[in-house]
Parts: C-alpha cells; structure tokens; sequence
C-alpha cells in the first residue's frame, strides 16, 4: 500500500485527487458525501457576492456516441449567502478535519474586498483559499474571474491582496484563456502565490442544433459563450502545467486540473509537475464513486513500479519536456505491421496513402492472402498508422539504430552559425 | 406457441406466431452498432456482398444520422435491400467478411441495413428517381427480386418499363414465398412500390404464355427480361400423393401469408419432406399454425441437408424434429382419401453421385410407420420449361442457358436473371444473387440497346 498523502503548499489531503470548485462543491451536503466517498479534499464552490443563475447552464459534446467527450457551462460563482457557505463550511470541517477545504473566492478586484472576503473565511477553518481568477463567463463582464486573470498586473495585485490578509496558503487558479500561462503564473508568483492551479475552463460553445439554430444550451433563444472541460481538455490542460512546471521562473507548486478522469490521468498531471489533481467533470458524468478507482488505481500502479509514495511521482516527466528546437533531428523510428495481428481493415494503408507519406503498400501473397507492407525506407515515423490501427499490437514504432549521431536543431543551428563565423 | 395440452388457440394467438421474430434495432444500439465499425477501406464486406453494397458507407451514415443518404446507399446496389436486411445468410457474406471477426466480433450488418431500410420505410422516403425517357420499352416478365431490380435499374436509364407478373402482386417469392415471420410482406411490398414510382407499370396476375403470348412481348418490346424463378414442387412419385393433407411448401407457405389463418392444423402432426430451407420455412409454418408434432425428413444426413445453419437451428428451436436418413414411400389414406399415415423407408449413404455428395440407398426391410395428419413436400421446385421454350430458348432441364457475364440467353434479345437461370452449375439461389443479376442485365440491356441507338443515328 503505497502513501496517498500529499502535501501543496503546506495543505495536507489524504489522496491526491480533489473535487473542483464547481458544481459538485456547491454544498456542505454535497463535499460531505464526496468525503465519505473518498475524495481527499475540496475547493469549495466559490465564494463571493452571491449571483443569479440561469436555468439551461450545462452543454456536453459527444463524441462518436460517447456522452461527455467535452462539457460546458455557464453557471456562474455560489448562488447562495455567504453565511450559508461558510457555516457548512464549518460543519464539513469539523465532521472531516483530515480532509482538505479550500475555499475558491472571487470578488471584485479592490484591496479591501480582498481583505474582508479572506478573513471571513479563514475564520471557520479553511486549509487554504483559491483565487478564482479563471472563470471565462458572465463573472468576466463584471470585471471578475477571468477578466482579471487575463492581466498579469492584477494577477499581481490581486493575489498580494489577498496574502496580506491570508494565514493560510493561498493557490491562485489561472485562466487558460490566454495566449501564454506563464506570463500570469509568474504574475502569481511575484503576488507571493503559495500554490497555482490550472486550468479554469476554455471559452467555448458547445454547438448550434441544427433543427432550430440555436445554440446549444440556449438561455430563451439566446446563448452566451461557457467554459469547456472534460476529457476533450486534457492535452491543452496538460501542456499548461507542464510549461509552468519547466518554468524555472514559476517555482510553486502546481495543483492540476482539466480533463481528468481517472488515475491514469492523475499520474500523468503528477509526472508532468503536478503536486495533486482536481476533478469535475468525471463526478458530474458519474458520481462520486469514481474516486474509488482513482485510488485504487493509483495505489496499485504506484505498487507495481515500487514507488512508496505519490509524492515521488511529481515532476518525473517535467525534464523531458523541452522545446521543439531541443529534439534530435537523427532519431528515426518506422512503422513495422505484425502480419499475425493485423486484421486488414486497412486503414493504415489508406491514412498513409490520402493523408501522410504514401509508405503502407496493399499486397497479395502467393496463396492469394492479403496483407499490408511498410516500405521502410520512405517512412517517415510519423504515428499515424499506428493511431488509426483499431488492433492492438498490429502496428508497433520501431527505432532505428542511429546512422549519424544526435543532432538538435539548435545544434545544428549553432554549428551553422560557426561556418558562417570563418 | 403451441402446448399439447393447450385446446383452444385463438386465431389472433396463431397470428400473432406470425409476426416478425426478430425485433429491429433500437436507435441506441444502431448507435453504438455503427460506431463500432471501423470503416475499413478496401472493406471486405462490400466484396462478400453479391450486390456490392457500400456497407462501410451506409454504417457511417447510420452513425451520423444520415439515415436517408445509408438507406438509399443500400438500395442503390440492392434494389430488394430491405429484404435482404432480412434474408440474406449474412453470416456467409458481409458479415462472415467483417474483419473484426479477427479481433472482438463481426458488425451486425444485417441488422443494421434494416435500421436503416425500415427508417426509409417508416418514412416514406422516395429515393431514386425514374431517368429521362428514352423511347424504348423493355419487357420484364416476373416481378421478383430479379424481375425488380432489372426494372428499376431500367427505368433509371430511361425506359419505358412494363413488369409481366403471374401473381396479384410482385416481390416473388420475398412477398409470397419467405415465412412472414422472418420477412413481413410489407417490406417487400414497399420495394415493389419504389419500383413502380419510378413509372415502371406492373401488369399484375397476368401470366405469359397464358394471359398474352411470348412472341407478341417479342414483337412490342425492344428488349425482354426472363425473371420468372421457379415452379411448384416436384411430385414424389409414390403412392398416395393425391390425398387429402398432401401439400406442396411454397404453396403452404404462401397461404400463411395470403389467405386468413385457421385451425386446421391445431393439434395436428404434419411431416415435412425434405431439408432445405423451404423446408425448414415449411416445418416453422406448421409449428406457427399450432401443429403439435412437426417432423422433417430427409433422405441423407445433416451433413449434405442445403438449408443453412441459422435456419436449422431457427427450426429446432422451434421444436421442429428432424429425421436423417428417412425416405417416404408411400402415404396411406383413410376411407375419405385424407392424409393418415406415411411410410418411410431408412437409408444409408452409399457412393458419392456426380454431385459429389453420397448417395442415399434404401436399407431393405427397414420400412415403418408413421402416424401423420399432413404431408408436406419440400423437394425443390421445377422449372417454367413450357414458357422458356415458348420463347424459344435454349435451356437445359429448364435452366436458362445465359452468358454469366451478360446474361443474354440464346436470343439476342432476350435476357434472364434470377432462379430461371439458377442451377445445373450455374448461378446461386439467394435473393440477393437475384438482385446483382437482374441489375447486370439491366446494365447489358442498356450496353445493347445504347449501342444500336449509337448505330441507328
């Protein structure tokens, strides 16, 4: 049984994986029952003067049958008191005082808001807060969530802000919804952020229907852009993280969020820099008891690679990933089809032919059977094959042994740059 | 269904054994159904499929909720689509093609062309539409699958369109010859009626040779389509065959579809002779009917039995008993000529024949008795010889002599596609190679007939 335990930024949970602020946290109720199940911590729904929602908040994408490839909404920020929250708040704490509650907070961006708003909340007991500087929609209007997520100087300001008053560690949770992340995460981290967290969800619509062109959802025929998550953001998610984990500028502890569904994903978030993992979408598709799996997925892939404790997985990956002009140029791998496999749907054949570089050939033995050759040397390693191949272990990459040595194109650049030079 | 015990069985409980057996697929399952495809290039199954259907296509479009576009993707290669969603021996076809046997299991192809015909079906889709008249007329006699598909084709190119059809309606046997719970007569009515909407004008229980003659359909039409599949059993040849009780299959079946159910067999113990699948349509039909002993006999093995395998195991399931190695000799009659016992004689398998198959020999001194109300006979079907030698065809036994990659018989201009051109080494008996040879001789129709046009110019 390995240990489960985390520590971000001094806010100690007993598993990795928490429930998003988000729907699911939106009460006392609904955070207990995800302890129970489970879940070793919860970003409260967050808090700030209360909003009124609309009714048609949610849209989903679904992707070749399966429901939920993307999820969208637009539900805005707590529609309840402040005194409700923060006395359940209490409550959920006191029943549960080794789980982890993280009270998320949006208020308009002014020092003494920030101030009221912290120490309030503080008082019944939170582990830590989360600045909410994420949230694309209806918030953003009114010059909150993501329309001050999106500049870096009130990235800044707001989460000083916020510090000044703050006893506990405070995660500031970043808009996706920018051309580069790190520019604000830098921003959090010279506001003193203790933590961040990534990503908040992505500008999104998630479809016009095509009967009655509306969109999809619809608030009385009319739509306004939501935000997207689910398993459909899980690389966009991923990339954020990863570049502020190998951003030698960012130096605090990344809390990670988008599109994660299950352990396998958490691994990856937790490889790639993550201290911990935030879930919504999977326990809106299907309840809480998901985390089960999470867990025990978890401590099992953790067991079979002898690794004692998750924390020892944070940041494995971060050193592998670099930019493009540090990959070397003389590595080649080729596509070799496993005749023993393949099922000759011949889909690799027709992906290479139409869309890549023409290498699959269709042949016929002498016994009249069928069956698909690469021509190795006009490969060009590309995946693709491999990708649409539906049988497993029919097409595997292969590498190649070197025929002249590493070569990057920075590298190479440089060696160029020195011809010049004589 | 039927219970020995049971005395009373309502005539909407026998109808009700009637309907369709198997339940086309929910919207969900089609779904998922069709998202399992892989969408293979090259795709086996269109090559398993004798009409060549673009099955990967028709699936995708399934998936995508083009259900208009999948249905006339299936109906554009396959005029009688919808019933062979039904009747084809998938298995042997597309999906015994589907590579996915290789990997989890093979697509429900079938199943789905159904859902995708039935949704045309449901919704009254027209899907094609009749070409810019030509000027010239084609005579198709016979309004089954073959006959249908020729004419449509036919009347997509242009012509003037006139079906000779023997019976009150068309479809052949997908109308009058499948049980109707497996094929409804809906379905293939409705493909009778896409053809028709096309302006093809079907000339119904008029028979050629009969009701107008051969050569004035010569004399009128620029080009003559022979589609007129088979005839009736054969005779047994043994004693007692003009009793009260004795049938013929296809006319047994088609009674269950074209005139009111009754009582009659309730209770009753019939014996089926013969085991192919009209046959085993027989046997089903009698069990349907409430007869509460129903026995298939068959003079070789399960080995060499022609109905295939679904259809073997549809019938036991149906508690259909089946007795290999059982020729009858003769039927015994009571005092008012009906039907009361049947003799068999056991047999061996000896020799092969010049089929290749073994050949059945009597045991001597085997004979025994069999307790039964009705006869049935399922021995094959003869051929419509008078009517192809009235248009003066070369044939053999009855078989339509034709060039397989035209289908012009021995008269340049008349073609044949379908059972009359079925057997003696040529051709296959499914309704779907129905279907591909009536479309090829539509197509040689139009080679032929553009050709002299080109010439006459």
């Amino acid at each position: 049984m390995a240990d489960l335990r985390i520590n971000l930024a001094g806010i100690e949970s007993p598993n990795p994986f928490w429930l998003a602020s988000a729907p699911p946290t939106n009460s006392g109720y609904q955070v207990q029952r995800a302890f129970e199940a489970g879940w070793g911590g919860a970003v409260w729904k967050t808090l700030g003067e209360p909003i009124i929602n609309t009714t048609a908040r949610f849209a989903a994408v679904s992707f070749n049958g399966k429901k939920v490839a993307g999820f969208n909404n637009i539900e805005l920020i707590t529609d309840r008191p402040l005194e409700v929250n923060l006395k359940e708040i209490y409550e959920t704490k006191k029943r549960f005082p080794n789980h982890a509650i993280i009270a998320s907070l949006m208020v308009e961006p002014q020092r003494e808001k920030w101030h009221e708003i912290v120490i309030r909340v503080e008082d019944v007991g939170v582990d830590g807060l989360e600045l909410n500087f994420g949230c694309p929609h209806g918030m953003a209007e009114r010059g909150m969530g993501a329309a001050s997520g999106q500049q870096p100087d009130l990235v800044e300001a707001q989460t000083m802000w916020a510090k000044e008053a703050a006893r506990t560690p405070v995660i500031v949770k970043l808009t996706p919804n920018i051309t580069d992340i790190t520019v604000t995460a830098r921003a959090a981290v010279q506001g003193g952020a203790d933590a961040i967290s990534m990503i908040n969800t992505i500008n999104s619509l998630a479809g016009v229907d095509i009967d009655t062109w509306n969109t999809i959802p619809h608030v009385a025929g009319k739509g306004a852009h939501g935000g997207y998550c689910g398993p459909a953001v899980k690389p966009i998610a991923l990339n954020m993280v990863a570049e502020c984990a190998r951003n030698p500028l960012i130096n605090v502890p990344i809390s990670g969020i988008g599109g994660i569904s299950t352990w396998k994903d958490a691994v990856e978030f937790m490889l790639m820099g993550a201290g911990g993992v935030q879930v919504c979408t999977a326990a809106m598709h299907h309840g809480f008891s998901i985390v089960e799996d999470m867990i025990d997925g978890l401590n099992n892939y953790l067991d079979d690679k002898g690794i004692a404790s998750v924390q020892d997985l944070i940041g494995k990956s971060v050193e592998r990933y670099s930019d493009w002009g540090n990959l070397d140029l003389n590595y080649r791998i080729v596509a070799r089809i496993n005749q023993d496999v393949c099922i000759n749907c011949n889909k690799c054949h027709i992906a290479c032919e139409d869309t890549s570089h023409q290498c699959i050939d269709m042949l016929t033995d002498p016994d009249g059977n069928r069956y698909l050759q690469v021509r190795e040397d006009d490969c060009v390693g590309c995946n693709l094959c491999s990708i649409v191949c539906p049988e497993d272990g029919a097409i595997d990459m292969v590498e190649l042994p070197h025929e002249q040595p590493p070569m990057t194109w920075n590298e190479r650049q440089t060696v160029l740059a020195g011809f010049k030079g004589n | 269904m039927n219970n020995g015990s049971q005395v009373f069985i309502s005539l909407e409980d026998l109808q009700r054994n009637f309907d369709e057996v198997k339940s086309g697929l929910s919207p969900a399952d089609a779904r998922d159904e069709s998202n399992r495809c892989l969408y293979c290039y090259d795709a086996p199954c269109i090559q398993a499929c004798p009409t060549g259907i673009n099955i990967p296509s028709f699936i995708k479009k399934i998936a995508s909720g083009n259900l208009k576009g999948s249905a006339r993707t299936i109906m554009e290669s396959n005029p009688v689509g919808a019933s062979c969603a039904r009747v084809c021996p998938t298995e042997e076809l597309c999906e015994g093609a589907c590579v996915l046997n290789h990997s989890t299991k093979p697509i429900m192809i079938g199943d789905l062309q159904r859902f995708a015909t039935d949704w045309a079906i449901k919704n009254e889709q027209a899907l094609f539409e009749r070409g810019q008249k030509n000027g010239l007329k084609v005579a198709v006699v016979g309004g089954g699958p073959a006959g249908l598909s020729a004419a449509r084709e036919l009347a997509r190119f242009g012509y003037e369109v006139t079906i000779f059809e023997a019976k009150e309606r068309a479809g052949g046997l997908n109308t009058y010859g499948i049980v109707s719970f497996r094929l409804p007569e809906r379905i293939s009515l409705w493909e009778v009626k896409q053809v028709e909407e096309l302006g093809v004008e079907i000339k119904t229980s008029t028979k050629v040779g009969r009701d107008i003659d051969p050569a004035e359909i010569l004399e009128a039409y620029d080009a003559v389509i022979l589609a007129v599949g088979m005839s009736k059993v054969p005779m047994l040849k043994i004693e007692g065959e003009e009793l009260d009780g004795v049938h013929d299959a296809i006319r047994f079946v088609e009674e269950t579809k074209t005139k009111e159910l009754t009582h009659q067999y309730v209770g009753k113990r019939v014996a089926v002779i013969g085991a192919g699948n009209t046959a085993i349509d027989a046997a089903t039909c009698s069990v349907r009917l409430g007869a509460e002993n129903v026995k298939i006999l068959y003079r070789r093995t399960k080995e060499e039995m022609t109905a295939y395998d679904f259809e073997y195991e549809f019938a036991k399931q149906d508690n259909v008993e089946f007795r290999w190695l059982t020729a009858p000799v003769r039927i015994v009659g009571d005092e008012n000529g009906v039907v009361k016992q049947l003799e068999c004689i056991r047999m061996e398998l000896g020799e092969p024949g010049p089929d290749g198959r073994r050949r059945p020999v009597p045991v001597e001194g085997s004979e025994f008795l069999l307790e039964v109300d009705a006869v049935i006979k399922a021995i094959g079907q003869t051929r419509h010889t008078a009517l192809v030698e009235a248009f003066g065809l070369q044939h053999q036994w009855g078989v339509v002599k034709v060039d397989l990659e035209t289908y012009q018989t021995s008269n340049e201009k008349i073609f044949a596609a379908g059972d009359v051109i079925f057997g003696d080494g040529q051709g296959e008996a499914m309704v779907v190679t129905a279907a591909q040879q009536g479309k090829t001789a539509a197509y040689a129709v139009h080679q032929k007939l553009r050709n002299s046009m080109i010439e006459t110019a």
